[in-house]
């Protein structure tokens, strides 16, 4: 079974609509990157995928529950699906570890003491377990983005889903922020990343997702994709970004 | 001097009455404000309206008329017996609660949408969201606004002396129709009234360093 379904995905903000109709599947392990223009949908698309946004038609399955059957509670599935900001929306008023704790802890998932220690693993994972009584503002923007990660992972998602994750760095930080999304993808993470970070793409995704005007335009492992596009549009895109 | 003296022991008196009635009237008002806030903020449209017209209609009439329509209004009716103390704890909360509302409203919007959306995708509900997320931060940035109105709802008791609840300006009032002297006893008054209100605004400043948004 796939971890992600999308059947005939639709979402219009009023009259304007912006997935117009996306049909696809990740499964398990894989790692999709999502690419397109600028207001081509690739960030609806990821925030339809826990209903971030209300989806207008279509479906979603995640780990085989449908996320618009009112039956099934959001809450729960969206505990299964990890979500990684352009913006890092880290907790200003909690301690790096409170951000990390606050989720599992509450949710009745992990008791204090072993949520802690479950921070403080993944905060040494992504070269941070120094940081774990710090606040957000006295990080670095890099480093906020990697707690940001260490958040998501402290309530064990079967998914990541990453929304342009290193847009809003400097450049000398992205590296870290890749490094920490490299080495999830090689322990077999299933992860979705709608990026403008081309050679992350190339390298670490099993397969692209060319997004524009609504539609999924072009798919296809990266070597392809980014050496023979096919579609007109994909080649003008890559021809503008590469 | 011997008169403000002797008047202190009636003075503090009137001082706790005072301190008593903002003590309960301030915690009600701000339960009244949030309630109302939430209202405002819910997602239907019905709840919206009750908490706009609750807020619109304290806003836009004066707090002697309230105070008026609660003691001697609502006293009129049979199955209604409110002392003066209560009808003033009553009319200062409400008062309080309407512009605690608009004050916390603002507060919560304030708050950038990412932060819901990053609660809520980690599986929190909206209640677990505006508790540990929305509500701590948005009452941080409220804090000056917040000591600015119990400051004032602090000074409208001293209306309540109208309707005759002994508190310090009713208290001073007293001494004043007794002793004949308004100068030293209206300036003292002030003086205790000034001590208070620094002391919270005191108290405000403390909250705000210690709990400063870093």
């Amino acid at each position: 079974m796939s971890m992600i379904q999308v059947s005939n995905l639709k979402k219009s903000f009023g009259e304007l609509e912006v997935i117009k109709d996306i049909s696809t599947a990740v499964e398990p392990s894989e790692v999709v990157c999502v690419i397109g223009p600028s207001g081509s949908g690739k960030s609806t698309f990821l925030r339809c995928l826990n209903r971030l946004e209300e989806i207008s038609g279509g479906h979603v399955y995640i780990d085989g529950a449908d996320i618009t059957d009112p039956k099934n509670n959001i809450n729960v599935i969206r505990q299964k699906v990890g979500m990684v900001f352009q913006h890092f929306n880290l907790f200003p008023h909690m301690t790096v570890l409170e951000n990390l704790t606050l989720a599992p802890v509450k949710l009745g998932k992990l008791k204090q003491e072993a949520a802690e220690k479950k921070a403080l693993g993944l905060l040494d994972k992504v070269g941070l377990g120094a940081k774990a009584k710090a606040y957000p503002g006295e990080l670095s923007g890099g480093q906020k983005q990697r707690v940001a990660i260490a958040r998501a992972l402290a309530m064990d998602p079967k998914v990541m889903l990453f929304d342009e994750p290193t847009s809003a760095l400097d450049p000398e930080m992205v590296g870290d922020v890749l490094g920490v999304m490299k080495d999830l993808a090689k322990e077999g993470m299933t992860m979705i990343v709608v990026t403008h970070e081309m050679g992350f793409a190339a390298e670490v995704a099993d397969r692209v997702l060319f997004i524009d005007g609504g539609y999924i335009v072009e798919e296809n492992v990266p070597n392809e994709l980014f050496g023979n596009p096919q579609h007109v549009r994909t080649k003008a895109f890559l021809s503008k970004v590469l | 001097m011997d008169t403000i003296i002797e008047s202190l022991p009636m003075l503090w008196e009137g001082l706790k009455m005072t301190l008593y009635i903002f003590a309960i009237a301030i915690v009600l008002g701000f339960l009244i404000g949030l309630i109302m806030a939430l209202l405002r903020l819910a997602p239907v449209k019905v709840l919206n309206w009750i908490a706009k017209i609750f807020v619109d209609a304290i806003r836009g009439t004066p707090f002697i008329v309230q105070l008026f329509f609660i003691y001697f209004g609502l006293n009129s009716f049979s199955w209604v017996s409110l002392d003066n103390v209560w009808a003033g704890i009553v009319t200062v909360a409400i008062n309080a609660g309407a512009y605690f509302a608009e004050i916390i409203r603002a507060g919560i919007q304030s708050i950038d949408k990412g932060q819901t959306e990053a609660a809520r995708s980690l599986g929190l509900n909206q209640s677990q969201n505006m508790r540990y997320i929305i509500l701590p931060q948005a009452f941080r940035r409220m804090l000056p606004t917040i000591t600015n109105q119990a400051i004032i709802s602090l000074k409208d008791t001293s209306l309540l002396s109208i309707i005759g609840v002994a508190d310090l300006t009713q208290r001073g009032r007293v001494i004043v129709s007794a002793t004949f002297e308004p100068f030293t006893i209206y300036l003292a008054l002030g003086v205790m009234y000034f001590i208070i209100i620094y002391l919270l605004s005191l108290l405000s400043s403390y909250l705000e360093r210690r709990f400063v948004l870093r």
